[in-house]
């Protein structure tokens, strides 16, 4: 079963003559329990799509379905609760002058859910953090601390789909490698649907099942992770992608330049 | 157990990061904002000479030797005595008394002038910051009107209209003094307006009302606090200012700008009569910006 | 690595500190290394003192900072006595910097072409119209497709990719011997960042000159440099050639690679670093 399906999606910023389309025209489905990846360079529209999904950007056309239920541009509280977005800037993603527990605390008043308590308790466990962190704020906290903290704002409505924005990449490695552990095992435990969205296909081969690779706002090639460790993926941007994560490669730029130099000028 | 080792384990337990209440997180943030406080001295002398007035302003009837409004002819004019140690005005009144009971008035129209200015100016602000468009437009158009004016003769103009009187002078004042206080609240606003928590909390399904309070108050609020409190010194400047052109307090009512106004005529003679209140306005107002800029330092978001 | 008439830059014991309120910080403790005629890598997570390592050698490093060192030489310059005059003068001359943004790098009211003419101007004291000559030819050299367009604009209005290579672009006049890039390819897209880098790459090779490359990405740094230093809380922890990382002994190196997801030895799940306080001691 599709948790969440796109058809003919095409989102754009600005209004008459001076919008500028920043998706094209892309559809995907993503079936429930399913992690789909949307890789790309910065501009190419994937975190636009993110933010289309989320309910974020509303200046989109085609038709957007999400547990069943087709998404209209405004939406509903339940609506809202059903997928929640993860920032890529845990710095910025927090309220800087609410505790921790007052951060956990708002969804759970918007929404009028009970037990709020024992909510807060049960989701500051499930990211990995001690209880009394819910007394602390932002500033006392580490990077990968409050990125723990906003994947906890995000669990705590109970939402059944995490749209992930470059949830790692303003994090060290090691801290990186802890998030990405957290997101599998919340995955495996909550039953959740996610769309990752990044610019490093490591990170997203480690995680997805499914990656569509992004230009210009359109998808070049969606490519399952067996191909991507296979490398036998059919798109030539899709390597140099592969190949950007693998680091430097030396010549690799040559068929990028138009002239090629022998030697530098005196 | 000793004194001191109440007030050690006190310090411990609020400067200790290790939060074990949300009551203890916020003692700690007022804690460290006093310790930061006591270590700006002239923040602290500004906090001191406010705390001076608050505490004379309750306690007028004890410190006052004498009754501020009983007139005495025979002992008008008298310079400044062990019985009336800051002289007797043109109708014989105890200036040192009348100084004091002062104190009151003044202290009554910058609290209420900031009461009522505080949430206008912030809804106004935030109001145009967050929803943007028309709305923007329309509000801040508003408030350009009321800033092109100088504010002593918007003041003027104001309370003339509505008749002298101290109630009429704070609405007069109130009416130039939030338009600054909304433009700054619309400023922090739109710094605030696309942050991603802002964002955040609107993709959970939180409503503007929501928002505005919850999210963009408590970061506007120390700039808006400041702001304030630098206001304040020129509230205190145009209420005497009002009442030195006698549109202010009324007789026999004691205001420091109506007393230094009386004082005017005796000037050559009497000079304690102005300089008394002067000095008092000049006191108060220096204390509430020096107070102003020591809590930009302790509380803007942007310094620590 | 021996010391020979290849070593541009040799640095000893060198530490920097920070008074803070609550004693001295130490951002660096006790490093040591030299620099060759190669491409160097210093690699670190944040707050490992890779960054102050770099601007404390160009004696940059904030005022209120302390840099110790028994030795911090640079080809004939002893950098621990040199006046702030000399230093003015081997910034940008003889060792250059990158910066991640080269925004904070140019100054933004002058066009980006008078900035690389003024460079010419005063290495090689040319005629404004030949330092213009000089200019554009610089600027096709690091593959800037319009030059004269590029040559006018100020330097909020060039991309980030197009802005490392003005930087460049600046070195091959000034012709530095020694070049520290910090982050220098952070905020640039894939393909943008293997254009800047083999850019960077053909200036080092073909002038024989020294890189100390500042990067918390390992996999560029291994693939890009020729030796790679690891630190690790302002401690260098281990000292590699870039070929033999996957063999490196120490845990911190062993953990930093196993952390890192790869789409060649994928696994289920990344293993994450167990910090050992006697790290902090070597």
């Amino acid at each position: 079963m599709s948790m969440i399906k796109a058809h003919h999606l095409a989102v754009s910023y600005g209004h008459g003559d001076n919008a500028i389309k920043v998706v094209r025209d892309v559809s995907f489905e993503v079936a429930k329990g399913e992690t789909f990846g949307l890789v790309g360079e910065s501009g190419c529209g994937k975190s636009t799509i993110l933010g289309a999904l989320a309910g974020r950007n509303r200046q989109w056309n085609g038709s957007i379905e999400i547990d069943g239920e087709a998404i209209g541009q405004k939406r509903t509280r339940a609506q809202l609760a059903k997928q929640q977005l993860v920032f890529q800037d845990p710095f910025g993603s927090i309220h800087p002058r609410h505790t921790i527990g007052r951060t956990l605390l708002e969804p759970l008043e918007i929404h009028g859910k009970d037990r709020r308590q024992e909510r807060i308790e049960k989701v500051l466990t499930d990211v990995g953090l001690p209880l009394n962190f819910r007394y602390r704020y932002p500033h006392q906290l580490s990077g990968g601390q409050r990125q723990r903290v906003a994947i906890a704002r995000a669990l705590i409505l109970e939402p059944t789909i995490l749209l992930l924005d470059e949830p790692t990449s303003a994090l060290d490695v090691s801290i990186q490698a802890e998030i990405l552990n957290l997101l599998k095992d919340l995955r495996e435990r909550e039953k959740l649907t996610y769309i990752l969205v990044s610019h490093d296909l490591a990170v997203v081969a480690h995680l997805c099942d499914r990656v569509a690779i992004m230009q210009n706002g359109e998808f070049v090639e969606i490519a399952s992770r067996q191909q991507l460790l296979e490398n036998t993926v059919q798109h030539s941007y899709t390597r140099v992608l592969m190949d950007g994560s693998r680091g430097y490669v030396a010549g690799a730029h040559d068929h990028l330049r138009r002239r090629p130099r022998t030697s530098l000028p005196a | 157990m000793a004194k001191s080792g109440t007030f050690s384990s006190l310090h411990d337990w609020l400067i200790s990061e290790d939060f074990t209440s949300s009551r203890q997180a916020r003692l700690h943030s007022v804690y460290l904002g006093w310790l930061s406080l006591v270590a700006n001295p002239l923040a602290f002398a500004g906090f001191a000479v406010v705390l001076l007035l608050i505490i004379v302003a309750a306690l007028a009837p004890v410190i006052a030797v004498h009754d501020p409004f009983a007139q005495d002819f025979l002992t008008a004019l008298q310079a400044p005595s062990a019985t009336h140690w800051f002289g007797t005005d043109e109708f014989g009144r105890d200036v040192f008394s009348r100084l004091i009971y002062g104190a009151r008035t003044t202290l009554y129209i910058t609290i209420l002038v900031t009461v009522i200015v505080a949430p206008i100016g912030f809804v106004i602000g935030a109001t145009a910051g967050y929803l943007g468009g028309w709305v923007d437009v329309v509000l801040m158009r508003i408030t350009d009107i009321f800033l092109s004016f100088p504010s002593l003769v918007l003041a003027l103009a104001f309370s003339a209209a509505l008749g002298p009187g101290i109630e009429n002078a704070v609405i007069a004042i109130a009416l130039t003094v939030w338009p600054p206080i909304a433009r700054l609240a619309r400023a922090e606003t739109l710094t605030f307006r696309h942050a991603d928590f802002v964002v955040a909390a609107e993709l959970q399904g939180a409503g503007t009302g929501r928002i505005l309070l919850r999210h963009i108050v408590p970061l506007c609020a120390p700039s808006i606090i400041v702001r304030l409190t630098l206001n304040m010194s020129s509230i205190i400047l145009t209420a005497a200012g009002l009442g030195f052109l006698g549109l202010g307090a009324q007789p026999p009512m004691a205001e420091w700008g109506a007393m230094a106004a009386s004082g005017r005529q005796y000037l050559l003679d009497a000079w304690w009569l102005t300089t008394v209140p002067g000095v008092a306005i000049l006191t108060v107002s220096l204390a509430f910006n020096l107070l102003g800029d020591g809590l930009r330092d302790i509380m803007d978001p942007r310094n620590g | 690595m021996a010391e020979t008439s290849d070593t541009i830059l040799t640095v000893e014991n060198m530490s920097v500190e920070f008074p803070t309120l609550s004693g001295v910080t130490t951002a660096v403790s006790d490093v040591s290394f030299t620099v060759g005629r190669e491409k160097i890598g210093i690699i670190g997570e944040s707050g490992s003192g890779k960054s102050t390592t770099g601007r404390a050698i160009m004696r940059l490093q904030p005022p209120q900072a302390i840099v110790k060192a028994t030795r911090m030489q640079f080809e004939d310059i002893d950098l621990l006595t040199a006046s702030e005059e000399a230093m003015r003068s081997i910034r940008g001359r003889r060792i250059a910097m990158i910066l991640q943004d080269p925004k904070y790098s140019l100054n933004p009211v002058m066009t980006v072409g008078e900035q690389i003419s003024e460079t010419v101007i005063l290495h090689e004291r040319t005629t404004p119209q030949e330092a213009r000559n000089r200019t554009l030819a610089m600027l096709e050299r690091v593959n800037i497709r319009d030059p004269e367009r590029v040559f006018d604009l100020y330097p909020h209005e060039v991309s980030g990719g197009m802005g490392q290579r003005i930087m460049i672009s600046m070195m091959l006049i000034a012709s530095p011997s020694l070049i520290i890039a910090d982050e220098p390819t952070s905020a640039l897209d894939v393909t943008v960042r293997q254009q800047v880098l083999s850019i960077l790459d053909e200036l080092v090779v073909e002038r024989n000159i020294g890189l100390i490359f500042i990067s918390h990405d390992l996999n560029l740094v291994r693939s890009f440099c020729d030796r790679v230093i690891i630190m690790y809380a302002g401690r260098i922890v281990e000292t590699i050639a870039a070929a033999d990382l996957d063999s490196a002994k120490h845990p911190y190196t062993r953990g930093l690679l196993n952390a890192l997801p790869s789409l060649d030895y994928p696994r289920d799940r990344l293993e994450v670093l167990r910090r050992d306080p006697a790290w902090m001691e070597t």
